[in-house]
């Protein structure tokens, strides 16, 4: 069973604990500007939608890196800190943004889901963040729309 | 830790700008925020200084708590000598802005003097600058924030900024952060305005640390867990938000209703939260577009509404048909409610506008329902009014009067220094529904007794976060009380005073205590912060914090004569609902508090009382 963080912004609240949870887990502070989850603010629509670095299977961050500091570990990128040279690449190479150059240690940061226990999803009090089965995600969303399923006769205009 | 230990001082006048290392010994004995930001005003500015002149000053101040993962961890107060009351001013707000104040590295930003032009202050980490604000003056809060945003190629600064009406003087001004959260009462965003400073705007990436990492997560924790299992912060406020109160309060016969003339309202259940949820008849679709939480927030009380883009308010108005800051319980009542308007859009509409130009919706909503028993009264006309036909119910009257206080319009600016001012104007001073010059909220102290004494001792004049006695005499936290009864009220009151000016201190929102005690709170506080935090402590810090504000304002000019009510709620009587026949009992409670305060019978804290809290 592979889990991944299976995210729905109908859930999000905006109130950020994810990025408060991420960058103390990862930096011992609070720190929302060295998350690796960022929630996103759509204010005139009324939506916040969490997002982060998805675990590609055929990750491009991984196959563009020159000193092969990012390594697949059960599915989970892992950057090398120790390898890394901090030269960028896979910051272009992401088509989504989710890897990024950290001024502070000269390295890219990216999710790694902290080991198998990611902090963003246990402090989110909504769970628009899980951690979940990632070949039965949708099940959940599949019962809600299987549960409206009517093949009953339309009521015509 | 948590303290960044950092403030910085910036001197308008001459444009300086200096970082100076947070006093710690204060921050032990008042905590921060509240507490912390008004010790530092009390010790810098004359009581009497006039508000609006530049010897006064501005600070914005947030908790040891603040931007932590402590939830509700948002909240920052703008402390200032309110033009309003001219009390104490200390105005709390949410959002994203004062956490990012601490992650730029400083607890609190006092602004002295004022600038030649107008400026805007910038805040990036270390790099700190005034810049010039000439072409925002006029400018709404909405244009301010794109604007700055798109100035310095950065949408991740978190901006607080006043309106139009805090640059034309108008009491009612607020300083609105991040679009639609507000520091809302006493005026502070007039004061902003005096001294020409129309923004704040900040962008930190420095991380916060806590005391003890261990213990803090644990105590966060333990306090999150409490706060989803309890039916008001993990149910109520989420689904319905504070206007949750809008059915409850009218059912209790609470509910202000036309300028506090009845205290129940035949269309509280026309603009009641729930309402919000409804299908509009109109287009089918709820007011509501979804709740949001300030940062750090597990409750998310926050209402994000849509107004029907077909409603009289903004027909032909593209800019406000989207998603933005929709109706509170208490903006919910003063324009509602109190001006007698049961048209939920409307409402949302004047919300908006509220937001938009940074006015207090509070104040806003109940001086048009002043102004709307002037004009039944014959007091005022159509003509004194600008063509506004001011009646009572009228939604039209409601948004076109609120529309005249953002525009400044002549009749508009009356509106706009408030109901005190506006009804001693028109020589009918009896008509405002205010507490040293500050209009009150939404519980009426004929039903709910204890909130009269409330009123009357805040001490930023009228006001229902002071003491929030609604929480035990209606929904029975932490033990119900008669509502209709003063005894015990004197008790009641100054413990949720000290309790709450000690929470107002910490950087954590209030709604927290629906569910939490101090003991919840304290071992967050202990874990973040140097030097032992204890429950004891926590309301030790909230007394000495109260008596402090008690002295300024007394200091200042403001006699313990004016700790009374509106006639209205001392003579007449509830006409319907469980209260009827009753007025608010202040004179049976006001001598006991003031001995359980350690206070003269005049109202005044006696020498031990004052050196007891090394105030003396």
């Amino acid at each position: 069973m592979e889990l991944a963080l299976v995210i729905d912004p109908d859930k999000c609240t905006g109130c950020r604990q994810c990025e408060l949870a991420c960058s103390f887990r990862h930096t011992g502070a609070y720190n929302p500007s060295r998350s690796r989850i960022v929630v996103f603010d759509f204010h005139t629509k009324g939506r916040f939608v969490p997002y982060t670095c998805t675990q590609c299977d055929q990750a491009w961050c991984q196959q563009v890196c020159p000193v092969e500091a990012i390594t697949n570990e059960n599915g989970i990128k892992v950057v090398n800190e120790a390898i890394c040279v901090g030269c960028k690449v896979c910051t272009i190479a992401c088509p989504f943004g989710t890897v990024n150059y950290d001024p502070q240690s000269g390295k890219v940061i990216k999710c790694d889901l902290c080991d198998g226990e990611p902090a963003c999803a246990e402090a989110c009090p909504t769970e628009a963040i899980v951690f979940t089965d990632i070949a039965v995600q949708g099940y959940e969303k599949m019962r809600e729309w299987a549960e409206r399923t009517d093949t009953g006769p339309q009521a015509s205009a | 830790m948590s303290w960044t230990g950092k403030i910085l001082r910036v001197n308008l006048t001459d444009g300086s700008i200096t970082e100076e290392p947070l006093n710690m010994e204060w921050a032990q004995q008042y905590l921060g925020q509240r507490g912390l930001g008004t010790k530092y005003l009390v010790e810098e500015i004359d009581p009497k200084v006039d508000p609006l002149s530049p010897d006064n000053k501005l600070i914005f101040a947030t908790g040891p708590l603040t931007g932590t993962g402590a939830s509700t961890s948002a909240r920052y107060s703008v402390i200032t000598k309110s033009p309003l009351t001219g009390c104490v001013a200390c105005s709390n707000s949410g959002g994203y802005f004062g956490p990012e104040l601490k992650y730029a590295g400083y607890d609190m930003i006092i602004f002295e003097g004022k600038a030649p032009n107008p400026v805007y202050l910038l805040v990036e980490d270390d790099n700190v600058e005034l810049v010039d604000a000439s072409d925002l003056w006029g400018k709404s809060v909405w244009e301010t924030d794109a604007a700055i945003k798109e100035k310095h190629q950065e949408p991740l600064l978190h901006i607080a900024t006043i309106g139009h009406p805090g640059e034309y003087g108008a009491l009612l001004s607020a300083v609105v952060n991040d679009g639609h959260r507000a520091a809302g009462r006493s005026g502070v965003g007039t004061v902003m305005g005096s001294k020409n400073l129309k923004a704040v705007a900040v962008h930190g990436t420095k991380g916060l640390k806590v005391k003890d990492p261990e213990a803090f997560v644990a105590a966060v924790n333990a306090g999150k867990k409490v706060l989803a299992e309890n039916a008001v912060t993990g149910e109520a406020l989420p689904t319905y938000g504070t206007n949750v109160l809008m059915n409850i309060i009218n059912e209790i016969g609470a509910l202000p209703t036309r300028n506090a003339r009845e205290v129940q309202f035949e269309g509280a259940n026309e603009i009641s939260g729930e309402a919000m949820h409804r299908p509009r008849r109109s287009d089918g679709k709820p007011n509501l577009v979804t709740n949001q939480g300030c940062f750090g927030c597990t409750i998310a009380c926050g209402r994000v509404s849509k107004i029907d883009p077909t409603h009289f308010s903004v027909k032909d108005k593209p800019q406000y048909h989207i998603a933005s800051g929709g109706v509170e319980y208490e903006n919910a009542w003063s324009l509602g409610a109190d001006c007698g308007v049961d048209d939920l859009e409307a409402l949302t509409y004047c919300n908006y506008r509220c937001n938009e130009h940074a006015m207090d919706p509070i104040s806003v909503g109940a001086t048009v329902a002043a102004a709307m028993e002037l004009y039944e009264e014959g007091v005022i006309d159509k003509e004194e009014t600008g063509g506004i036909e001011l009646k009572f119910g009228s939604a039209e009257a409601l948004c076109a009067a609120v529309d005249a206080m953002c525009e400044g319009t002549e009749f508009g600016k009356k509106l706009a220094m408030g109901s005190k001012r506006l009804c001693e104007h028109y020589g009918r001073p009896e008509l405002s529904m205010t507490v040293k010059g500050q209009e009150f909220p939404a519980y009426d102290p004929r039903g709910i007794q204890g909130m009269g004494l409330t009123y009357a001792t805040s001490n930023r004049g009228a006001c229902h976060l002071r003491s929030y006695t609604v929480a035990s005499e209606v929904l029975g936290i932490p033990e119900k009380t008669d509502p209709l009864t003063t005894d015990g009220k004197a008790a009641l009151v100054k413990a949720f005073q000290d309790a709450t000016a000690a929470v107002d201190s910490s950087g954590l929102c209030i709604f927290t205590t629906f569910a939490w005690t101090l003991e919840d709170i304290a071992p967050q506080i202990d874990a973040a912060c140097e030097g032992e935090w204890t429950a004891e402590r926590l309301l030790e810090v909230g007394e000495r914090i109260w008596n402090m504000e008690r002295k300024f304002n007394l200091d200042a000019g403001i006699t313990p004569d004016q700790d009374t009510l509106p006639k209205r709620l001392l003579k007449d009587a509830a006409k319907t609902g469980p209260a009827k026949g009753l007025v608010n009992g202040l004179d049976k409670m006001l001598p006991e508090y003031y001995a359980l305060r350690g206070w003269t019978p005049d109202g005044v804290p006696t020498e031990q009382t004052l050196q007891r809290f090394g105030l003396a």
